[in-house]
């Protein structure tokens, strides 16, 4: 087995059997498929807990306006205000809706009495009842009845297609914007995770003294480069484990705990924060715009191009780790301890945040100059064009992108080689960024 | 010999660590490295194990220019050592020993007889901070030796040993030199020099400015000087001394009187005995040999009267 093998074996196996990787890798997935779980299980319970409502209409305008939902059950009462708040009970009732006479005249004159306070959704759906109602008697007063007010009712949904060599091909906005996301945040979190792994790695092997036995036999190089691919294997393991147990464990809860139609409901209400404008008619029960939506998603899934997708994450996780792996065994060695690392590590992580930063305003103009350039700047490309990619770039943009990557990386790890051999054998030197400027032109 | 250093120098931004230092390590000796601290001496070390390369200057290896091929038969111990904590301390071993080229197997074998012999048996799969101290350098120990090397580098190897361990190592350490394995050890502590080493180079300020077999050097820095413990009248005593002895000291030492005597060129043992046996009664009469550390310490401080402001740029 060849020196690098042996030094990639050692960083790979110490770390896989460590107690902290596994029990981050079985409770990662078990907190991803909880992202997935729980609004499931919660819209499952919600059902269950109906919020009884006692109404008092002095209007009179409300009988059998009000119509009870899954969540909510109206009680229309005769008492007055001050008689049903005396002998209000609350568990019976949720809350004391009060409607007054001059609610055609004074909207704001509404008011909801309860034990506790209200939660919004009840809140926001009572008013909006209300308000519809007022604003119907008010039309039909101006002379437009029903029939012609249906009419003028309006839904639009604007359905995405992108010409393509392929011919049209069906899109979804917030599908991609999802899908860009998460791919840039996951290899964030894992230049991040790993990046500082390496560099605690260095450190720990300076603090220790063994690095002065272990150069004996092998080169500075070997054993930076055994080390930070070492890491990037503990990475995939975990990276891979985690998405085997997330989907084992989301696909065994939901098929035990939850029919399949709810789960596309749940699909659906996630897509929504996310940017996808979810049409009005969804909380008017309108199941076909429903279904509307998860077929236009499940449509846009299969137009997204999985093998570019899944290649382009591979490389830009690998690529952009390698590079800033380099950088942080550099830093590694030219400390004493952890403490020491503060000043070098700001520098390294702007790129990193700000790429994070610039993804943002990217999900609103993907095309953008900023966009361009960033998803070239190899410190930045790995999350910006993973944001990018979903929404789909030019062959050369990638390409380019993925060479200046190479070089990037190229680069970093030769000074980062350099660094690392000067630093790991000076002990009790602070070192500035000056020191660190003439390590890089040392002879060996 | 098995190593020749060819005036190795070896310059840091601010500071020259080597100025054309040679010297010959031979086959089979115990070589002593030594001089004061920031002499150079772990700046020689490094380049002998390849960690840095000289600016100018050639290290042979056994007849051979040092290469990447040597480091399996080179086995070093630094000053500054460790070990992983967390790691198991038989698979430690087996790692390091891999890395010097051995296969696991053999390594399996071999550090099974250490262990043995050291008394580690049923330390395998400990990690390395359940270690006490002391066994842990046991440990550091076998790894540097595991791999059979034929030439041991040793720094500062007796630090962290109580006495008992120390021995055990210093045994070692002859085992290994009566198997014709050579040592290069860095010290200061003059004993262990004394009693381990065959040669010595000694450095100070980046230079070489001693070097040989040991038996060479001390009849180099021979001072003629005899020590005398006598009963009787130490007038009697002074006055049988004549011009080719020059009585340094006489004072009483317990119940007897010792006195100091340098020789005079030419004058032999044997006649200032003949003159003195007849006056008083001779207890006990022995040559006065510099020790390693007198001999350390003088010419080093006599380098540095010579060369005030060396090496400091």
């Amino acid at each position: 087995m060849s020196i690098i093998t042996l030094i990639i074996k050692r960083e790979y196996l110490t770390r896989v059997q460590k107690k902290s990787f596994i029990i981050m890798t079985l409770l990662g997935p078990i907190l991803m498929a909880s992202i997935f779980i729980i609004p499931v299980l919660m819209a499952k319970y919600d059902e269950n807990e109906v919020s009884k409502i006692q109404v008092i209409d002095e209007s009179g305008m409300f009988k059998n306006k009000l119509t009870d939902s899954q969540s909510m059950a109206f009680e229309l009462d005769t008492f007055s205000l001050p008689v049903a708040k005396t002998i209000f009970d609350p568990e019976k009732h949720t809350a004391i809706l009060y409607i007054p006479e001059n609610v055609m005249t004074n909207s704001s004159s509404v008011m909801l009495f309860s034990a506790k306070q209200p939660n919004i959704n009840l809140v926001t759906t009572i008013e909006r009842t209300i308000q519809k109602e007022i604003e119907n008697v008010k039309l039909k007063n101006q002379g437009i009845n029903q029939e012609t007010l249906d009419q003028i009712k309006t839904k639009v949904k604007i359905n995405t297609r992108t010409l393509t060599d392929k011919g049209e091909e069906e899109t979804n906005a917030g599908l991609t914007t999802a899908v860009g996301l998460i791919g840039g945040l996951l290899i964030y979190m894992f230049i991040f995770l790993y990046g500082a792994q390496v560099m605690r790695g260095v450190i720990e092997e300076k603090t220790n003294r063994i690095v002065e036995v272990i150069i004996s036999s092998v080169r500075p190089f070997q054993l930076m480069m055994g080390k930070i691919i070492g890491i990037a294997l503990v990475g995939l393991t975990q990276f891979l484990l985690w998405i085997i147990l997330t989907m084992t464990i989301s696909t065994v809860v939901t098929s035990l705990f939850v029919d399949k139609k709810q789960m596309q409901e749940q699909m659906m209400s996630r897509q929504s924060p996310l940017g996808t404008p979810l049409p009005e008619s969804v909380e008017d029960g309108s199941k076909a715009a429903e279904d509307n939506v998860t077929a236009s998603i499940f449509g846009s899934l299969e137009s997204l191009n999985f093998p570019l997708l899944i290649g382009a994450f591979i490389f830009y996780f690998l690529g952009g780790y390698l590079l800033y792996g380099a950088l942080f065994a550099a830093i590694g060695a030219a400390v004493d301890g952890e403490s020491d690392t503060q000043q070098f590590m700001l520098p390294i992580t702007i790129p990193l945040i700000l790429s994070f930063i610039v993804a943002q305003s990217i999900l609103q103009n993907p095309e953008s100059k900023i966009g361009f350039w960033f998803s070239m700047i190899p410190f930045t490309s790995p999350v910006v064009m993973m944001v990018r990619i979903p929404f789909g770039v030019a062959p050369w943009e990638i390409i380019l992108s993925m060479a200046l990557l190479v070089l990037g990386f190229i680069g970093t790890t030769w000074i980062a080689g350099r660094i690392y051999r000067t630093g790991i054998l000076m002990y009790g030197k602070k070192v500035n960024w000056r020191e660190l400027g003439k390590w890089l032109f040392y002879k060996e | 010999m098995i190593l020749n250093i060819k005036n190795v120098t070896k310059q840091y931004a601010t500071h020259k660590a080597l100025d054309r230092v040679s010297m010959e390590v031979p086959k089979g000796s115990v070589f002593g490295l030594l001089g004061p601290n920031g002499a150079g001496k772990t700046s020689l070390i490094r380049i002998i194990n390849q960690i840095t390369a000289p600016d100018e200057g050639e290290v042979w290896f056994n007849g051979e220019k040092l290469t990447q091929k040597h480091i399996g038969s080179i086995g070093y111990l630094p000053e500054e050592r460790g070990l992983y904590k967390k790691m198991e301390v038989g698979e430690q071993a087996l790692y390091l020993a891999q890395l010097k080229g051995i296969s696991r197997q053999d390594a399996v074998t071999k550090l099974r007889y250490w262990f043995d012999k050291f008394e580690l048996n049923g330390w395998w799969r400990k990690k390395v901070e359940e270690l006490s101290k002391g066994m842990q350098q046991k440990v550091q120990f076998i790894i540097t030796v595991l791999h059979e090397p034929k030439l041991l580098i040793l720094d500062e190897p007796f630090t962290g040993f109580d006495p008992i361990n120390a021995n055990l190592i210093k045994d070692e350490l002859l085992t290994l030199k009566e198997k014709g394995t050579t040592i290069i050890l860095s010290t200061h502590r003059m004993e262990s020099v004394e009693e381990l080493c065959s040669h010595i180079a000694l450095i100070n300020r980046s230079n070489k400015i001693l070097d040989g077999a040991v038996t060479d050097i001390r009849k180099q820095f021979k001072s003629d000087k005899y020590e005398i413990d006598y009963k009787g009248n130490g007038i009697a005593f002074a006055n049988a001394l004549w011009a080719g002895f020059e009585l340094l000291s006489h004072e009483p030492h317990g119940d007897l009187m010792r006195a100091v005597i340098k020789m005079g060129n030419g004058a032999k043992t044997n006649d200032l005995l003949a003159a003195l046996i007849p006056n008083v009664e001779i207890h006990s009469f022995r040559e006065i040999v510099p020790g390693m550390s007198d001999i350390f310490i003088s010419i080093v401080k006599e380098n540095n009267l010579m060369e005030p402001v060396a090496n400091d740029l």
